[in-house]
């Protein structure tokens, strides 16, 4: 149904590229990824030429605003774009096997064992009128029949426990269990078959401070525990940067910027980097939080040129007509500006 | 620090107009564009009917008995000498005017007693409340089967007709706007409005019931089904207003007179196929109301 | 479900019932309708009875009817009757009881009724939920989806068009009775097919005319279930697209279903008992009918309020199967 790119695109391959030279093989291999949403309004492209990897054990931050496409690439990872979005282009490769090659069923089947997404959980995610421990045999099952009831459970109650859950939790219900306790069910089931690549989105959003930190701390042990690559979707840069490794930052459907944790806060490249980390609250303008000023552009109408001009107060004359392509810069920064284009031919 | 201070300049895009989103909008959802269009046929059939027929070609003996549909007769006549076309627009239009009465003043008991229960709540909340509750359950079509057949035959009219079916059908509405009032009541603007002096009529008239239009609206259409729904039935078993062309009513009679044995096809099946189309088309624009105002059901399309 | 929740539904309905026998009590005496004076004035008509006899015998029944009595006391001895199940005596069919003629016409209206009700409620909560579920192959949703359109047929039309198109034009099926004219009701085979071939087009009426209405809330409901956040998360596990349908969708789209059901049992019970009259089944349809053309008074009062009786309990009885569908309501 989506008609597939072999990623060959000049951008795309440097930006894998520049992560291979870090040193271990990435895991995830991320590059080109595209999708259009087709509206009355028009089309709007929300995800456009993205492209990163991640190594084993490492945790990935994704910020931006509401609508830079960070859930639609998480939805697009998982192959999970609904009509009228479709993916139209890209590839996701998780070691040797490529998600977006794959057929229906063979998704299907990667989905939780390869790649694993936790939802928001503490709101809706669980069914409400089946119990916890159901909602998490059955996602063993569908993977793999062949396992005696008992060890399944077991496996369940494992999952349960290395969540800091209780195992009675295991023939509760949804309504049973506080916020905190069902976002850490999500982790649970998320590390049921020990995928290679986990997908938080949002999982502290709607949390209270203390649970936030909790959950935080929870997914960082189960991350030890099976040595996935971690992607954390969210908007809290505060609560992100004590938790990542690395920090990509997205505008308008594209990466603009991906940063080593400690390089993002302590020297930002990309403008809207700066913009964002400004904007968070310290103990210099006294916990006041700024934004930033103007409105994230809408999908349907981009800004020509580079999508931030019209905001960006660096903005050139070329950045209203000429798109910026990623280049690497050195320590595996990767950029979307033409603020650094001299730095990167030279 | 760094401050941004370039402002954002919106590029002017075209946007679509109304119009043509709207004609979009109806393209994809195709069942509110069927529904609106047969009911406008229906009712230009009512229509100009009213203005070239004789209506007094809708009572009996007032054409040739048991004539198939002929041009003469383009929808026949029946056992009682009824020319069936006249009698379609009649009844059609009686139909409409039932539909009308008791929807709208359903509607209006049930926007004044949910507005009074929710707003006021305390006592005559749980009064109004209990009583809808209590009377919720009991079948409706068989009460109101009880009031019609009790009145004398004299006094069924196409009037009384609207008001035994209004007369336990205004408790869906009574809390369907109480449930609304009840969430309005928590907004914030009312709050406002309360702190700022409004008095009470003041704050229900300027700042609820705008708020409420949409969902009198869907009551009223849900009000106008049911009404058109009750009589129909209330009249096939007999109980309308005999001499009236009302759709039910000319199926009762053809019942009664063995239409269908007697080879008079067209007698009942006639009003069935009219009853179909206006049915039909209430119930396609409910639904697509309902997909309007549900922005879930645009993603499955 | 705690004690206290089934106590106050029981006196619930109590007062449901109590409400629907006292608007049945009150509105024919508000009315100026003499029902006695009526049936007998047709009588006499046809019968050669004398004025003076007329009087003499609208008085007695008056009295056998309770009707002489102060108000106050004919309203209380009328609950006290329907506590017991009485109705009275038929006018038409006097003397036969109004509860013995319900009584022989109730298993005909039962058997149609539940077969119909519970295949239209199945089939069209199925074609529903397929309706509105995306991922259902795309042949399925186009053939579910014109269901919808049936909500414009209620079963009353349905039935006059079954008979015209299905009974009179091609003569598949035969009609007007419980059985064909001549035979004897017996324990055989050849019976028992007269018998169901006789069914079959009223239960097509009521099916087909009722399956709609399913079919359309079941798709609302459908629409807004497959849009929450554990349907997707159910896709995000990786899970088969027949268990999220049957687990996670289905279960919870229904729940809104059964009260629909519970709700809607008034309306598909008075169909049953129209198209019944229509089809002319024995059953309670065909008593309403005769006792509305014959002004049979006692008999439309009794049978409306048995209705209305059964039907409260049927809701109540669901009321209290809905907490075991939903754990959320089996606390509080």
């Amino acid at each position: 149904m989506n008609s597939m790119t072999s990623g060959t695109r000049a951008g795309s391959r440097n930006a894998t590229s520049a992560f291979d030279a870090g040193g271990a093989t990435p895991v995830l291999r991320v590059s080109g990824l595209e999708v259009t949403y087709y509206t009355d309004l028009g089309r709007a492209k929300a995800l456009d030429d993205v492209s990163f990897a991640l190594s084993a054990g490492e945790k990935l931050g994704m910020v931006g605003e509401s609508g830079s496409g960070k859930s639609t690439m998480a939805l697009a990872m998982m192959r999970m774009i609904k009509p009228p979005g479709r993916i139209e282009g890209g590839s996701v490769f998780i070691d040797d096997t490529d998600l977006m090659a794959m057929t229906e069923d063979e998704m299907r089947q990667a989905r939780l064992s390869k790649i694993a997404y936790i939802p928001q959980g503490a709101m809706n995610s669980l069914n409400p009128v089946t119990r916890i421990g159901a909602q998490m045999v059955d996602a063993i099952k569908s993977h793999s029949a062949r396992q005696s009831r008992s060890a399944i459970e077991d496996r369940c109650v494992h999952a349960l426990r290395s969540v800091d859950l209780d195992p009675s939790v295991f023939r509760m219900y949804a309504h049973e269990l506080s916020g905190g306790m069902k976002q850490r069910v999500c982790i649970a089931i998320g590390i049921l078959l020990e995928p290679k690549v986990i997908i938080a989105d949002e999982p502290t959003s709607a949390l209270d401070v203390v649970t936030q930190r909790q959950v935080m701390e929870t997914i960082d042990r189960v991350q030890d525990q099976i040595n996935a690559a971690v992607i954390l979707i969210g908007h809290d840069m505060g609560l992100m940067a004590q938790f990542v490794d690395k920090v990509a930052v997205m505008y308008a459907g594209r990466l603009v910027e991906v940063s080593a944790v400690r390089d993002m806060f302590t020297a930002p490249n990309h403008p809207y980097s700066k913009a964002l980390i400004s904007s968070l609250p310290n103990l210099d303008n006294k916990g006041v939080f700024q934004g930033i000023p103007g409105l994230a552009p809408s999908l349907l109408r981009l800004p020509s040129g580079c999508a931030f001009h019209p905001r960006c107060e660096f903005a050139m004359e070329r950045c209203s007509v000429e798109r910026p392509e990623p280049q690497n810069l050195e320590e595996g920064r990767l950029v979307t500006c033409h603020l650094f284009d001299e730095e990167a031919s030279q | 620090m760094t401050t941004i201070t370039l402002p954002t300049e919106e590029t002017a895009m075209e946007q679509p107009s109304r119009l043509v989103l709207a004609w979009r909008y109806l393209r994809r959802n195709k069942g509110l564009a069927v529904g609106f269009f047969i009911l406008l046929l229906l009712t230009l059939f009512t229509l100009i009917g009213l203005l070239v027929i004789n209506p007094k070609h809708a009572y009996p003996l007032s054409a040739a008995l048991k004539q198939p549909p002929s041009w003469k007769y383009p929808m026949g006549t029946d056992f009682f000498g009824r020319n069936l076309l006249a009698a379609m627009v009649v009844g059609m239009w009686q139909t409409a005017l039932i539909g009308l009465l008791a929807g709208g003043i359903g509607t209006f008991i049930g926007v004044v007693l949910g507005f009074t229960s929710a707003y006021f709540g305390g006592k005559i909340d749980s009064t109004i409340r209990i009583i809808c509750q209590i009377l919720t359950p009991i079948p409706v079509l068989l009460i109101q089967v009880v009031i019609a057949g009790s009145l004398d035959k004299r006094d069924v009219t196409i009037f009384t007709m609207a008001l035994i079916v209004v007369l336990l059908a205004w408790m869906g509405p009574t809390l369907v706007i109480r449930a609304q009032v009840l969430t309005m009541k928590e907004r914030q603007f009312v709050a406002v409005a309360k702190l700022s002096g409004m008095s009470d009529f003041g704050i229900i008239f300027k700042e609820i019931l705008p708020n409420l239009l949409p969902f009198i609206a869907a009551a009223f259409v849900g009000q106008v089904f049911a009404a058109v729904f009750a009589s129909f039935y209330l009249a096939v078993l007999g109980l309308g207003p005999l001499r009236e062309p009302l759709l039910g009513n000319i199926i009762w009679a053809a019942q009664s007179q063995g239409a269908f044995f007697n080879g008079w096809w067209w007698w009942p099946l006639e009003p069935a196929f009219a009853m179909i189309l206006i049915l039909g088309s209430l119930a396609l624009i409910n639904m697509g109301l309902d997909e309007l105002a549900n922005p879930r059901v645009r993603k499955t399309e | 479900m705690n004690l206290k929740i089934i106590v106050k539904r029981l006196f619930f309905l109590v007062l449901v019932i109590w409400a629907a026998s006292t608007i049945v009590f009150f509105v024919p005496r508000l009315s100026s309708r003499n029902a006695i004076r009526e049936r007998f004035g047709e009588l006499s008509r046809t019968g050669g009875f004398s004025p003076a006899d007329l009087e003499k015998l609208i008085a007695s029944m008056q009295q056998q009817f309770g009707l002489d009595k102060p108000l106050l006391e004919q309203y209380v001895q009328y609950l006290n009757q329907i506590i017991h199940l009485d109705f009275g005596y038929s006018l038409y069919k006097y003397p036969s009881t109004v509860t013995e003629l319900i009584a022989q016409a109730l298993p005909w209206t039962i058997g149609l009724l539940l077969v119909t009700t519970v295949l239209s409620f199945i089939i069209g909560t199925l074609l529903g939920a397929v309706s509105a579920w995306p991922r259902a192959p795309q042949w399925m949703r186009t053939f579910a989806t014109p269901f919808i359109l049936l909500t414009g047929v209620p079963p009353v039309i349905m039935a006059i068009l079954l008979v015209f198109f299905v009974g009179f034009r091609l003569k598949w099926l035969p009609l007007g009775s419980a059985y064909s004219v001549g035979v004897v009701p017996n324990w055989s085979w050849g019976f028992f097919f007269d018998l169901m071939s006789h069914q079959i087009l009223p239960a097509l009426s009521l099916i087909l005319g009722s399956v709609g209405g399913w079919v359309l809330s079941m798709r609302g409901m459908g629409i807004t279930i497959q849009g929450e956040d554990y349907v997707n998360f159910a896709e995000h596990k990786g899970l088969t697209g027949g268990r999220i349908f049957r687990d996670y969708y289905l279960r919870n789209a229904m729940l809104p279903q059964v009260t629909g059901l519970a709700l809607a049992l008034g309306t598909v019970v008075t169909s049953a008992i129209i198209v019944e009259g229509l089809f002319g089944l024995p059953g309670i349809g065909s008593l309403l009918n005769l006792a509305i053309r014959s002004n049979d008074f006692p008999t439309i009062y009794g049978v409306v309020l048995f209705i209305t009786i059964a039907v409260a309990v049927l809701m109540t009885a669901l009321e209290f199967i809905y907490p075991l569908l939903d754990p959320r309501i089996r606390e509080n």
